[in-house]
């Protein structure tokens, strides 16, 4: 069949093609729905986690940001662990799971307790406030962790304000770059699955402990999954 | 040495010319979270008093980057063309402003081999958004690949159909949607969701198809890594335009895995294939203030100064396109609506009177403090300023990138606001298969002429 509609062009892509125009502007609808998904991600941005309603047996951190703003300002405050919370924790070894707000708290508030769950392994677990990735190397190197996950919020975009990215680091301590990090990312209902995140998670894991690192040094070759839920 | 000025009974004192620079900054959190920033009104103005007062001569003496230590600053240094710097010699940083605002348009080209990025910075620090916009307006820069870019009257689109996962048909079917609404004759560039050898040649592949099935006057880009670039043109890839990333110091083109002579290969190699039917300008940069200080490679050095650096390292390799992507580094470099607009507008002048082809990438992200509204006075500024090219983006939204730019529409209505035209050969072309204000799609734009059915 062949297409003469200019909105047919819509099933080939999610990015919004075939809107049409009033003049050279987009019509009402379309301007509308724009701003409805900006509001939603600005919203998402915003939002703060509350940990007690996550129902986790965790203590609970914070970075050295205050608040939001501080947060959006200052990157490295949301990397630094304050002294009071760091002598709070308790030593635990092993894997140490962060779960972090980020840049969408919503996003963690709906995911973290439910993928917690699809991770199936008795890993203590921290709740942090106004954190940053690398505020884990501080909580897992104050924990004499080998390993720290940090899921976090990710950075809403228009299309998915709930998507969670797993952050892995062998051997946490300051002063670790981005480049000895594995990440698993767009966690999210229409993304990757809790299923898919968690088995690539455990499969990192065991190439991460082989290996003693994390990183660039670890390469991805985790066998594709069998199709878990369809998705052609 | 250091700079000194008095503001109501305070002296302030600047200990070097980079210092001086970054204190006479108009505000901005990128600065400040590099702790450079004036901790003061008072303290920016003391600072703006003196570097109006500084010679432009003094610009060649005092190297904010050691010589030794950087090859930007010493790409800087050694290409400087005294003859072309004559004109100006004599006057300070206050007087070039002035001469500026007054000069007629034949007078700027002249004087580009003459200028260093950091006079350039100086000046802009000391301009208002008007001025910023009236000089801008008054420079001419045209480059050609297969079609002429920068003609007086004309605003030109980069057409950008990124999709999550490079999916081809969703790319292609971006590509007409832009094409329908008047973008893309800048280039077709699509930013890859991964870079590696396989996808980009496969997106470039398609792009190829496409531009040669509609026979459009165009060039085509695939944004990947100037590497990854190098690698599909080994292996026959369609390659018009090659991208890079690039910054105002060795130590950030480092941390993008480029130096200079990376550059000059990737610039060769894309000479070779001599694709461009109407012009040799075969090279596309992005840039953006933040980047150095993201890569700790500042050398405590303000980010607008580092950003006119880029454009130096820019104009050694005569590119068809340039463009800032003003709000997309993120809040910590750029806050708000207020400060995207004005760096936005510092980007284009300062590429402009450096003699590039200067686009913007009018944009910000979810966590910065803008929205729409801010991206609205941006793009009519850049318009009325004479910006080169501007992205289009389907419905202003990166579903790929996740941020938001400018949507074919905003481009649409940018050109009618101000009376501008696309290039030449693409308005001929839009005529030709004709494109036009309709709801319907021209039969010699049939969907199913791309594979899309």
């Amino acid at each position: 069949m062949s297409l003469t509609r200019w909105a047919d062009l819509r099933r080939f892509t999610p990015a919004r093609v075939g809107l049409g125009r009033a003049g050279t502007g987009l019509p009402t609808a379309a301007h509308l729905d724009f701003q409805e998904a900006h509001a939603a991600a600005r919203d998402a941005v915003w939002s703060e986690l509350r940990p007690e309603a996550l129902g986790l047996d965790a203590p609970v951190v914070q970075s050295a940001a205050r608040d939001r703003r501080e947060y959006l300002l200052r990157p490295d405050l949301g990397r630094r662990l304050r002294a009071e919370d760091a002598a709070r924790l308790p030593r635990t070894g092993g894997v140490v799971v962060v779960v972090a707000d980020g840049l969408c708290a919503a996003g963690v508030q709906a995911q973290a307790v439910p993928l917690l769950r699809t991770f199936a392994a008795p890993w203590p677990v921290v709740v942090a406030l106004q954190a940053r990735v690398a505020l884990g190397d501080a909580i897992g190197e104050a924990m004499g962790a080998e390993a720290v996950v940090v899921m976090i919020g990710e950075r809403p975009g228009l299309s998915a304000q709930d998507s969670l990215g797993l952050y892995l680091t062998w051997a946490p301590r300051p002063g670790r770059t981005d480049a000895e990090r594995n990440c698993i990312s767009n966690i999210r209902p229409g993304g990757l699955t809790h299923a898919e995140a968690a088995a690539k998670l455990h499969w990192l894991l065991g190439a991460a402990r082989a290996l003693g690192a994390t990183g660039v040094a670890l390469k991805d070759e985790m066998p594709a999954l069998p199709s878990l839920e369809g998705k052609g | 040495m250091a700079f000194r000025h008095s503001v109501a009974g305070t002296t302030y004192v600047f200990d070097d010319l980079r210092t001086l620079l970054a204190r006479a900054t108009p505000f901005r959190s990128g600065d400040a979270l590099a702790g450079v920033a004036a901790a003061s009104a008072a303290e920016r103005v003391a600072a703006q008093r003196a570097l109006a007062d500084l010679p432009l001569r003094h610009f060649l003496n005092e190297a904010i980057i050691p010589y030794e230590a950087d090859e930007v600053t010493r790409l800087i240094l050694d290409g400087h063309d005294p003859a072309a710097f004559a004109p100006i010699a004599h006057l300070t940083v206050g007087g070039f402003r002035d001469w500026l605002l007054a000069a007629p348009p034949e007078a700027l080209p002249p004087i580009r081999a003459g200028l260093t990025p950091e006079m350039v910075a100086a000046v802009s620090k000391i301009m208002r958004v008007a001025d910023l916009v009236s000089v801008a307006a008054k420079c001419r820069v045209v480059t050609r690949f297969r079609n002429t870019i920068g003609l007086p009257g004309t605003l030109s689109i980069r057409l950008q159909p990124n999709h999550p996962t490079d999916d081809p048909r969703g790319v292609a079917a971006a590509v007409l949607d832009g094409l329908l609404l008047g973008a893309g004759d800048a280039v077709i560039g699509v930013n890859p969701a991964t870079d590696n050898v396989e996808q980009a040649m496969a997106l470039l592949e398609m792009l190829e198809a496409v531009r040669e099935r509609f026979a459009i006057p165009t060039q085509s880009c695939v944004l990947c890594h100037v590497t990854t670039s190098l690698r599909v043109i080994e292996r026959g890839a369609p390659v018009d335009l090659v991208f890079q990333s690039i910054g105002g110091t060795e130590g950030v083109n480092r941390s993008f895995g480029v130096d200079l002579a990376l550059l000059r290969e990737a610039r060769e190699a894309a000479l070779a294939l001599k694709r461009g039917t109407l012009g040799e300008n075969v090279m596309y940069f992005e840039t953006g203030q933040g980047s150095a200080l993201s890569a700790e490679a500042h050398h405590g050095v303000d980010q607008q100064t580092l950003e006119a650096r880029a454009y130096a390292v820019a104009r050694a390799f005569a590119p068809l396109l340039v463009n800032s992507v003003v709000g997309f580094i993120g809040p910590e470099y750029l806050f708000d609506g207020k400060q995207i607009l004005r760096a936005g507008l510092e980007d284009h002048f300062c590429g402009k009177l450096l003699g590039l082809p200067m686009g913007v990438d009018v944009c910000y992200t979810n966590h910065a403090e803008a929205d729409q509204d801010d991206m609205d006075a941006l793009l009519i500024a850049l318009a009325v300023a004479g910006v080169t090219y501007i992205m289009g983006v389907p419905g202003a939204d990166d579903v790929m990138l996740a941020y938001q730019s400018t949507s074919f529409h905003d481009g649409l209505t940018a050109r009618a606001l101000l009376g501008k035209t696309p290039a030449p050969e693409f308005a001929a072309w839009m005529e030709r298969m004709g494109i036009g204000a309709g709801e319907a799609i021209p039969e010699r734009l049939s969907p199913a002429l791309i594979g899309l059915a």
